[in-house]
C-alpha cells in the first residue's frame, strides 16, 4: 500500500517533548478520517510509525498530528521541516464513535499523550455540544508544564461547559491545581444513571485501573472504550505485528470496548 | 470424476505442455540436502529414487530402491515462498526537487511468466488456502500477493510417504488432495504416484477444465494418456489409505481453541521455554505464518530509498516492541503466542485453524520441540490453573 | 452544601454511610467546621496528629520540607478526607497539610474518637475500615505515580 504525500505546513511545539505537526496533502485532497482513527506516518527513507490524528474531523483544515519525540522516526517526523514531503497511510483502526453518547453523559479520560487522540472527540462533542449530557475530561499528566492543548482546555471549560480537571503526579511551583492519580477523578465525576459513555486513553495501567475504576462508578464495560497500543507496522491487519490473541488492533482496534478487552488485559505478556 | 494414467513420459508431456502454455514450472527438487522446489524442465530434475527421514529436530535425505519421483514428504519449504517470498520490495523512490515519489515496482520485471507448481502436496495445498484467505480474504488485501496466485496452474500430489512429524490426517488436510475436510486452495491435476506390478504411474484426477485441457495438448504431442482403470483407481486408493496409516503423529483438535484459550497460565508454557531458543525456525518453515516486517533502505546519498518487506517472526524481541519494551518479553509468552495463535485464535480470525499438520515445526526444531506433544502436555494439564478467561 | 449542619451533612458523606444514629451522633459531637485561607496550615508535620478533615470546598495540599523549599505530595479537594495520624501510633503528623484555596472543612476530634473506638470495637471496626480505604487510595496513587507512567523513557 502507497503512501500519501502530505507536506509539512507548520509544526507547534506542545510541550517539551511533544509537538503538532500540521500537513497539507500534496494533492490537494483531505484525509476524511473519524476521531480515534490513526495513520501510518513516515519520513521517506527513516521509517514509519502509527499515529492518532489529533485534529477536527469535522474541520477542513491541516491534518493534525501530535507527535512525542521518543524515538528515531517520531523525532524526524516532530522535527520535519516546513515544506518536507512526509508519507501518509491510513486512516485505520476502528475511532471512538463518540456520536453513540448523544442524549447522555460522557467522561473522557486521559492520561499523558493520551490527550492527543481524545482531542477529534472533544471537537466533535463541542461541535454538537446540546446533543449530549454533562461532559467531562479527567486528564493526568506527569507534571503542570506537560499539560497538552492548554487553550483548547480553557476553551472546552469556557465555551463548551466540559467540566475540565487536571491532575498530575508531580506539581511544580506555582501550581495550585490536583496533584495525583486521574483514577481518583472517576469516583467523583457527575455522572447520570443511565445512557454513559467513557472514552479513555493513556498508557495501559492507567486505562486498565481507569476502567475498572468506572466499572466501579457501575458504568457497564460495553461503554467503556479504550484505545489500545501495540507494534502496528502495516495498519492492515497483514503483518501481524499488532495482535492480542484473536484481535488485529490495527484493524479490529485501537479502540475497543472493555468487556472485550478485559479478559486479554488481565494476562500479562498476552 | 475423469481420471487418467501418465507414465513418466506422460509426465514429462505434461511438463512440456505446460511450458508451451507460458508457464514457468517448479517442483521438488534436491537442494542443500534437502527437498525444495526449483525449476523444472524434464522429468529428470525431480528427486527419482530420492526419500527422506524426519524426526523432531532431524532431516535426511535418504536413497531408495526404486524410482518413485514423490517419495518423501514435506520438504525444507512449503509452497509459501512462491507466492509470498521471504523478501519483497514494496516501492521504491527517489528524492528530488519535488520531495520523494514513491512507486512500486514492475511486477512483470523479473517475473519468468505465471507459475504451474508440480508436486503440491496436500497439506500444503491448505496451507496456500490458508494464506489466500490471510492475505485475499478479507478488507486488506496484499496486490503483489494476489498476482502471484492469479491463473498459478497446480498439479498436487498425494502423500504417499508421511514422515514420523506429519499429522496432517488429524488436520483434515491430507495425505490426499481433495479428501481432507479443510478448505485447500483450488488445483487443477491432482495425482497419485503408483508403482505395483502393472507399472510405474500417475493416476490423475483431473479437477479444473484447464487441466483436461493441458492434458488434452500433451495427447495431442504424441503422449498416451488414458482413462484410469478400476484396478488403478484401487491402487491410487490403496496409496493414500496406507499414507493415512503411516502418520507418525497425530495432533487430538477436539475443543483445541477452547484449550489454549484456557492454558494462558499453563505451567506448561514455562517448562517449554526451558527448551525454546526462540531461533524463529518454525515460523520460517511454516506454510501458513505469515507476519512480516518492513525496512526503510536508502543509498549512501539518501537520494534513493526503498521499502522492502521480510518475513517476520513472532519469537524476535522486536516484534512485539512498542515504546518502552516488548510486549511479550519472555520467552514463555512467544511460544505462548505462536501456539495459541496457529490453533486457536486463527480460528477466530479467519475461521479455520492455522495448522495443516505438515509436521515441519518439528521437524526443523534444533531443540526437537513437538507441537503435538506440547499440545497434549497442555491437556494433561487440563487448562492449567484453570483461570482462563 | 455549606447550609447544612454536621449532622445533616454526615450522613451523605460516604466515609460515614452505614453508620447508625447513635454512632453518628457521637461523631457528629466529636465534629466542628472549620475553614482555612490559603496559605494556612491545618496541621504541620511532626505536630500531635489530633484531628482529621473532611472537606467540604476548597483545597488542601499535602506536602513535606525539602531542604529547598517544599513539595507537594497529594492534593485533597471537596468530599475527601485528610488525615490518618490520629489512628497510628505514635500519632504525630508525617507531612503538612496547607490550604491553598479557601477551604472549608469538618474537623473531627481524633482523641475523642480514638477512645471512643478503643471502648467501642464496632465503630472502630467501621472507622477503620474508612480509614483503610483512604490510605489505600493515597498508597495506590503514590505507587502507580512511581511508575512515571507519562514521562517513560524520554
Amino acid at each position: 500500500m502507497l503512501p500519501r504525500r502530505f507536506r509539512v505546513a507548520s509544526t507547534r511545539h506542545d510541550n517539551h517533548d511533544t509537538l503538532t505537526v500540521h500537513l497539507e496533502p500534496c494533492d490537494g485532497a483531505p484525509l476524511a478520517f473519524a476521531a480515534g482513527q490513526f495513520t501510518m506516518l513516515q519520513v521517506f527513507g527513516v521509517g514509519e510509525v502509527p499515529i492518532s490524528i489529533s485534529g477536527d474531523p469535522r474541520g477542513s483544515g491541516p491534518l493534525q498530528h501530535t507527535i512525542r519525540d521518543v524515538g528515531s522516526v517520531s523525532h524526524a517526523l516532530a522535527f520535519a521541516a516546513p515544506g518536507e514531503v512526509l508519507g501518509v497511510r491510513g486512516p485505520f483502526g476502528t475511532g471512538w464513535d463518540v456520536a453513540d453518547g448523544k442524549g447522555g453523559d460522557v467522561v473522557l479520560v486521559a492520561g499523558g499523550i493520551g490527550l492527543a487522540p481524545l482531542r477529534p472527540a472533544l471537537l466533535e462533542i463541542c461541535a454538537e455540544r446540546d446533543d449530549y449530557q454533562r461532559v467531562s475530561l479527567l486528564y493526568g499528566a506527569r507534571t503542570p508544564s506537560d499539560v497538552l492543548f492548554g487553550d483548547d482546555l480553557r476553551t472546552w471549560a469556557e465555551r463548551h461547559r466540559i467540566t475540565v480537571e487536571v491532575i498530575v503526579d508531580r506539581g511544580e511551583a506555582g501550581w495550585t491545581g490536583r496533584i495525583g492519580l486521574v483514577t481518583q477523578l472517576i469516583g467523583k465525576v457527575a455522572f447520570g444513571a443511565d445512557r454513559r459513555l467513557a472514552l479513555v486513553c493513556g498508557p495501559e495501567v492507567m486505562m486498565r485501573q481507569s476502567a475498572v475504576a468506572l466499572v466501579a462508578r457501575g458504568v457497564d464495560p460495553s461503554r467503556i472504550r479504550l484505545s489500545m497500543e501495540r507494534n502496528m507496522k502495516c495498519g492492515i491487519g497483514l503483518c501481524g505485528h499488532c495482535q492480542l490473541r484473536e484481535l488485529f488492533l490495527c484493524l479490529d482496534g485501537p479502540v475497543l470496548a472493555f468487556d472485550r478487552l478485559e479478559p486479554l488485559m488481565a494476562r500479562a505478556e498476552l | 470424476m475423469d481420471t487418467r494414467i501418465l507414465t513418466t513420459d506422460g509426465l514429462q508431456a505434461l511438463v512440456d505442455a505446460l511450458q508451451t502454455r507460458g508457464f514457468h514450472v517448479l517442483g521438488p527438487a534436491v537442494r542443500d540436502g534437502a527437498i525444495g522446489f526449483g525449476p523444472v524442465r524434464e522429468v529428470a530434475d525431480l528427486p527419482a529414487g530420492w526419500g527422506d527421514e524426519q524426526e523432531a529436530g532431524h532431516y535426511r535425505l535418504r536413497r531408495r530402491d526404486d524410482p518413485l519421483l514423490f517419495a518423501y514428504a514435506a520438504g525444507a519449504q512449503s509452497a509459501k515462498p512462491l507466492f509470498f517470498p521471504a523478501q519483497e520490495v514494496l516501492w521504491r523512490a527517489r528524492h528530488d526537487a519535488n520531495g520523494v515519489h514513491p512507486t512500486p515496482p514492475d511486477p512483470e520485471a523479473g517475473a519468468d511468466g505465471p507459475v504451474a507448481v508440480l508436486g503440491v502436496r496436500s497439506c500444503d495445498l491448505a496451507a496456500v488456502g490458508i494464506q489466500d484467505e490471510v492475505l485475499l480474504g478479507r478488507r486488506y488485501g496484499d496486490a503483489a500477493y494476489a498476482l502471484r496466485r492469479e491463473g498459478t496452474f497446480v498439479v498436487a500430489v498425494t502423500c504417499s510417504h508421511p514422515a514420523a512429524t506429519c499429522f496432517c490426517g488429524s488436520m483434515g488436510t491430507g495425505p490426499r488432495p481433495g479428501a481432507g475436510t479443510a478448505p485447500a486452495a483450488p488445483y487443477d491435476l491432482a495425482m497419485t504416484e503408483v508403482l505395483d506390478e502393472h507399472g510405474h504411474r500417475f493416476v490423475v484426477e483431473v479437477a479444473t477444465e484447464r487441466g483436461g485441457h493441458v492434458l488434452d495438448e500433451a495427447v495431442r504431442a504424441g503422449a498416451a494418456v488414458p482413462a484410469a482403470g478400476p484396478e488403478d483407481l484401487a491402487a491410487a486408493d490403496d496409496v493414500a489409505a496406507r499414507a493415512a496409516q503411516a502418520m507418525g503423529r497425530q495432533l487430538d483438535t477436539s475443543g483445541l481453541k477452547e484449550l489454549l484459550y484456557a492454558s494462558a497460565e499453563s505451567p506448561v508454557w514455562d517448562e517449554v521455554a526451558t527448551r525454546c531458543l526462540a531461533c524463529a525456525n518454525c515460523t520460517q518453515v511454516c506454510p501458513t505464518c505469515f507476519c512480516t516486517d518492513v525496512r526503510d533502505v536508502t543509498d549512501l546519498t539518501g537520494a534513493l530509498v526503498e521499502r522492502d518487506r521480510v518475513w517476520d517472526s513472532c519469537f524476535g524481541a522486536e516484534y512485539s516492541y512498542i515504546h518502552g519494551g516488548s510486549v511479550r518479553a519472555s520467552t514463555r509468552a512467544r511460544y505462548r503466542q505462536w501456539l495459541t495463535h496457529k490453533l486457536a485464535s486463527w480460528e477466530d480470525q479467519f475461521g479455520m485453524s492455522g495448522c495443516v499438520g505438515c509436521g515441519r515445526c518439528i521437524t526443523w526444531c534444533p531443540a526437537a520441540i513437538d507441537l503435538t506433544a506440547e499440545v497434549a502436555a497442555l491437556r494433561h494439564d487440563g487448562g492449567g490453573r484453570r483461570d482462563g478467561p | 452544601m455549606t447550609r447544612l449542619t454536621i449532622e445533616q451533612y454526615l450522613p451523605h458523606h460516604p466515609f460515614f454511610a452505614g453508620l447508625d444514629e447513635d454512632d453518628l451522633a457521637f461523631v457528629a459531637r466529636c465534629a466542628t467546621l472549620v475553614h482555612f485561607h490559603p496559605g494556612e496550615y491545618l496541621f504541620r508535620e511532626g505536630e500531635p496528629a489530633d484531628a482529621f478533615y473532611v472537606l467540604r470546598t476548597g483545597r488542601v495540599a499535602l506536602e513535606t520540607r525539602l531542604g529547598t523549599g517544599s513539595q507537594v505530595l497529594d492534593t485533597a479537594d471537596a468530599d475527601d478526607v485528610v488525615g490518618w495520624s490520629w489512628l497510628v501510633p505514635p500519632y504525630r503528623w508525617t507531612f503538612d497539610a496547607r490550604a491553598v484555596a479557601e477551604t472549608s472543612a469538618v474537623a473531627f476530634d481524633g482523641a475523642c474518637l480514638r477512645e471512643r473506638c478503643e471502648n467501642d470495637p464496632g465503630l472502630g471496626y467501621l472507622l477503620l475500615r474508612r480509614v483503610v480505604d483512604v490510605m489505600a487510595t493515597r498508597l495506590h496513587s503514590a505507587r502507580v505515580r512511581l511508575l512515571d507512567l507519562y514521562g517513560g523513557q524520554s
